[in-house]
């Protein structure tokens, strides 16, 4: 089978042998523990709180309310009463304000459960409000509401529907369990999507270094004449939206663009269970899938955890440390957010913490640039990151936007290349940032 | 708890370092250097002592002198130092190499801000400032003694100034390919034994030091040009044999590859690769010196920003076409 990939990136060590061949464990929460829900946990408008402090909720309640076009719903994973509304920092760095929910150990259901129905024949706009009111958005880490990359424009025709699984981030095994462990949830998952955009066909992306995984989703879609498994070669940033798409479908996303513009959409494969688990079986977004790796967590793992629990909770009913952590990281270790404490929920974009070691968190100091052109070389948007930081670090605007370093993606194999060990991801994306809000 | 570490992204790095970097280029000068040794002497020996010792504390006393942190632990002077050795002939008097040490770190370095900025090899302009100063110093050159070792090195021509100037009646025979393999002419110390400096190149393109794009565009098309305009008209030329000779092996794998010096996109290496090769062959050809890689190398290298201007690559998400009917 001819393996797809795009131009430059690197082959960092997986660290995936730790919790790759980790079944996943259904992680269940106590009674008298607190659940926070967050009212931003997407990207959009955040949710306004539809309970009140003293109420009383069951499972799968709606707590948030979507506010605006692009936001997405909030529901209770668990039933008890409501302790307060307050603000919160969530994993990703944002101050949100957040309902907490003290568990009562009773999982009552919310009568508004539970009412999936089949999709056969179901128009996509009746499809798009059930993931809509489930509140799905992706998963893989981005956290974009899902029910708006699945209602482009009418102007804007799908004919490529890709399901990322490609998992080039180091450490991280949700998705690989996933397809091993819930493959026919995913090929439902897909079957709604596709039945949202008739002209379109499915792509599975997987990275090579998954041959069960692919081996096995091959024998499952013999018979789905729409759905095609990609094997990509194993490479970081394989999984990124823009590299994914041009893989598979040999299609360059014009800088400024959305995946939509090359008639693409790309779902992570636990989104696209969160989408099957609302259309067919009627529950909304209420639990996810989470790596636990790194040299200081006793238990390497997949975890299903229901949203809102804290993971210091969530690391206690695994087994709790090993060691004292040093950093710990939410996500992967390429573009994940380092933490400042335990003291956070997990939330619908939470696929991965990293506890690393004294040892794992040292980080070499940064010495003068060699122009070995290293980062040239790996950059996957073909972009010169070198020169972009040092017009980040003398505040040349300008040159940063006329040398297009508002078109990085961040990923971070610039910095990881580096012999110099220069800060040069996180200088970029500093100015991006910048450079992006002064418009 | 204790406090938590929090830095930006990514929170892993490859191990590979600059120190690492400027290592794996001193072990793979290593087997040339070691036959300049074996083959003109403890002479050379010396020369390429006072050469790194020179290289060193030029940066460590430029550095404490200026108050900058002094970097001599990244090794980088020291590869100027055995670059300069290497392209020096090995009966020169040891003031030379100690001035020239110090030329190409404090003026050609360290003047231009130090590793990574300046815009000539450091070694080759030093070299090109010595030939300049002491021309008669400069061409000490010495005839590896048949056989013995160590010992009996005596001063005569390089096979490459035989082929500029007593060519006639002269066709390289199997021995004289073996003799410019194995090191047994005259030349600089760095430079006659093509086949330690092939293993240094391989070494340098296995470790990842260096990219394949500017020697083999550089060998390739010196190969081409010596071939094919030949001393004695079309197609009559030695183009192995001239490839063996001098510096081209250096240059091509050691010299033209220096970092701050040469293009950083994959296209500008090439154009760098053949720009040298062109160069090096016009300068043997047809200029004032037998040998042309020093002065080819440095002439490219003040191409590099104009060079480095023309080769971006086109930015991904940025092509004309697209998408026909979106």
């Amino acid at each position: 089978m001819k393996t797809l990939t795009f131009s430059g990136g690197v082959h960092p060590p997986d660290f995936k042998g730790a919790t790759e061949t980790e079944r996943i464990k259904v992680i269940s929460p106590n009674a008298g523990d607190e659940f926070t829900y967050p009212m931003s946990q997407h990207i959009g408008a955040p949710c306004a709180p539809v309970v009140k402090k003293g109420d009383d909720v069951a499972v799968g309640q709606k707590i948030g309310e979507a506010v605006g076009l692009i936001s997405a719903p909030v529901h209770s994973s668990v039933s008890g009463v409501v302790k307060s509304i307050s603000d919160v920092i969530t994993p990703t760095g944002v101050k949100s304000q957040a309902i907490v929910i003290e568990c009562d150990g009773e999982n009552r259901e919310h009568q508004s459960l539970n009412n999936g129905r089949g999709f056969e024949g179901a128009s996509r706009a009746e499809l798009v409000e059930i993931i809509k009111e489930a509140g799905v958005v992706g998963l893989g880490g981005a956290g974009f509401p899902a029910h708006v990359k699945l209602n482009p424009p009418a102007d804007k025709r799908i004919d490529t529907i890709i399901l990322n699984a490609a998992e080039c981030e180091p450490y991280l095994t949700t998705d690989y369990r996933v397809l091993l462990e819930e493959t026919d949830v995913l090929i439902e998952g897909l079957r709604i999507l596709l039945t949202m955009h008739t002209d379109a066909r499915g792509v599975i992306a997987v990275e090579d270094n998954k041959r069960d995984a692919i081996e096995l989703i091959k024998g499952k879609i013999k018979d789905e004449p729409r759905m095609t498994v990609a094997a990509l070669k194993t490479k970081y940033p394989q999984g990124a939206e823009k590299q994914l798409i041009y893989a598979c479908a040999g299609r360059e996303v014009p800088s400024g663009k959305l995946p939509m513009d090359v008639r693409c959409i790309v779902h992570n494969a636990d989104t696209v269970i969160a989408v099957q688990r609302a259309v067919v079986r009627g529950r909304p977004l209420m639990r996810r899938i989470v790596t636990l790796s790194g040299g200081a967590i006793k238990n390497p793992g997949n975890y299903k955890v229901r949203i809102g629990m804290k993971l210091a909770d969530l690391v206690n009913l695994t087994g709790g440390l090993r060691s004292e952590p040093r950093k710990i990281i939410s996500g992967g270790p390429m573009m994940g957010a380092a933490l400042f404490s335990m003291d956070v929920p997990i939330i619908k974009t939470s696929s991965a913490f990293l506890f690393f070691t004294e040892e794992e968190a040292k980080l070499p100091e940064e010495r003068p640039c060699i122009r070995c052109a290293r980062c040239v070389e790996r950059c996957p948007m073909k972009l010169y990151p070198f020169e972009l930081n040092q017009y980040a670090v003398r505040g040349e605007y300008e040159l940063f936007k006329k040398r297009n370093g508002e078109d990085c993606i961040e990923c971070g194999v610039c910095s990881y290349v580096c012999p110099a060990k220069r800060h040069l991801a996180q200088s970029i994306r500093s100015a991006r940032g910048d450079s992006l809000r002064r418009k | 708890m204790g406090k938590l570490v929090v830095t930006s992204t990514p929170h892993i790095r490859s191990e590979e370092t600059t120190k690492g970097i400027m290592l794996d280029v001193l072990v793979a000068l290593a087997p040339a250097a070691f036959m300049g040794v074996l083959r003109f002497g403890f002479r050379s020996a010396a020369v390429i002592a006072v050469c790194l010792a020179s290289c060193a504390a030029a940066e460590f006393l430029f550095e404490k002198i200026t108050k900058k942190p002094v970097t001599t632990g990244d090794l980088s002077a020291l590869v100027t130092g055995l670059l300069l050795a290497m392209n020096l002939p090995p009966g020169v008097p040891l003031w030379v190499p100690a001035v020239g040490g110090f030329f190409a770190i404090i003026i050609v370095k360290q003047l231009f801000g130090g590793l990574g900025q300046n815009f000539m090899n450091p070694a080759l302009a030093a070299r090109a400032f010595l030939q300049a100063s002491y021309p008669d110093k400069m061409s000490a050159w010495l005839l590896p003694g048949k056989g013995a070792f160590l010992a009996d090195a005596v001063s005569g021509a390089t096979p490459l100034s035989t082929l500029k100037y007593n060519a006639e009646g002269f066709y390289p025979q199997a021995g004289d390919y073996m003799d410019a393999l194995f090191g047994r002419i005259g030349g600089s110390i760095g430079e006659t034994c093509s086949l330690a400096l092939i293993f240094g190149g391989a070494y340098l393109l296995l470790r990842r030091v260096i990219t394949w794009r500017i020697p083999v565009a550089y060998i390739a098309t010196f190969m081409a040009l010596s071939g094919v305009l030949g001393r004695d008209g079309l197609f009559t030329g030695y183009p192995v044999y001239e490839t063996l000779l001098g510096g081209v092996m250096l240059g091509a794998f050691f010299m033209a590859t220096d970092y701050s010096s040469s293009p950083v996109s994959n296209g500008g290496k090439i154009i760098m690769g053949i720009g040298c090769g062109v160069l090096t062959f016009i300068i043997r050809r047809f200029g004032g010196y037998p040998e042309g890689v020093c002065y080819a190398i440095l002439i490219m290298n003040l191409f590099t920003p104009i060079i480095d201007r023309f080769s971006r690559p086109r930015v991904f998400g940025t092509g004309k076409g697209g998408f026909a009917d979106v």
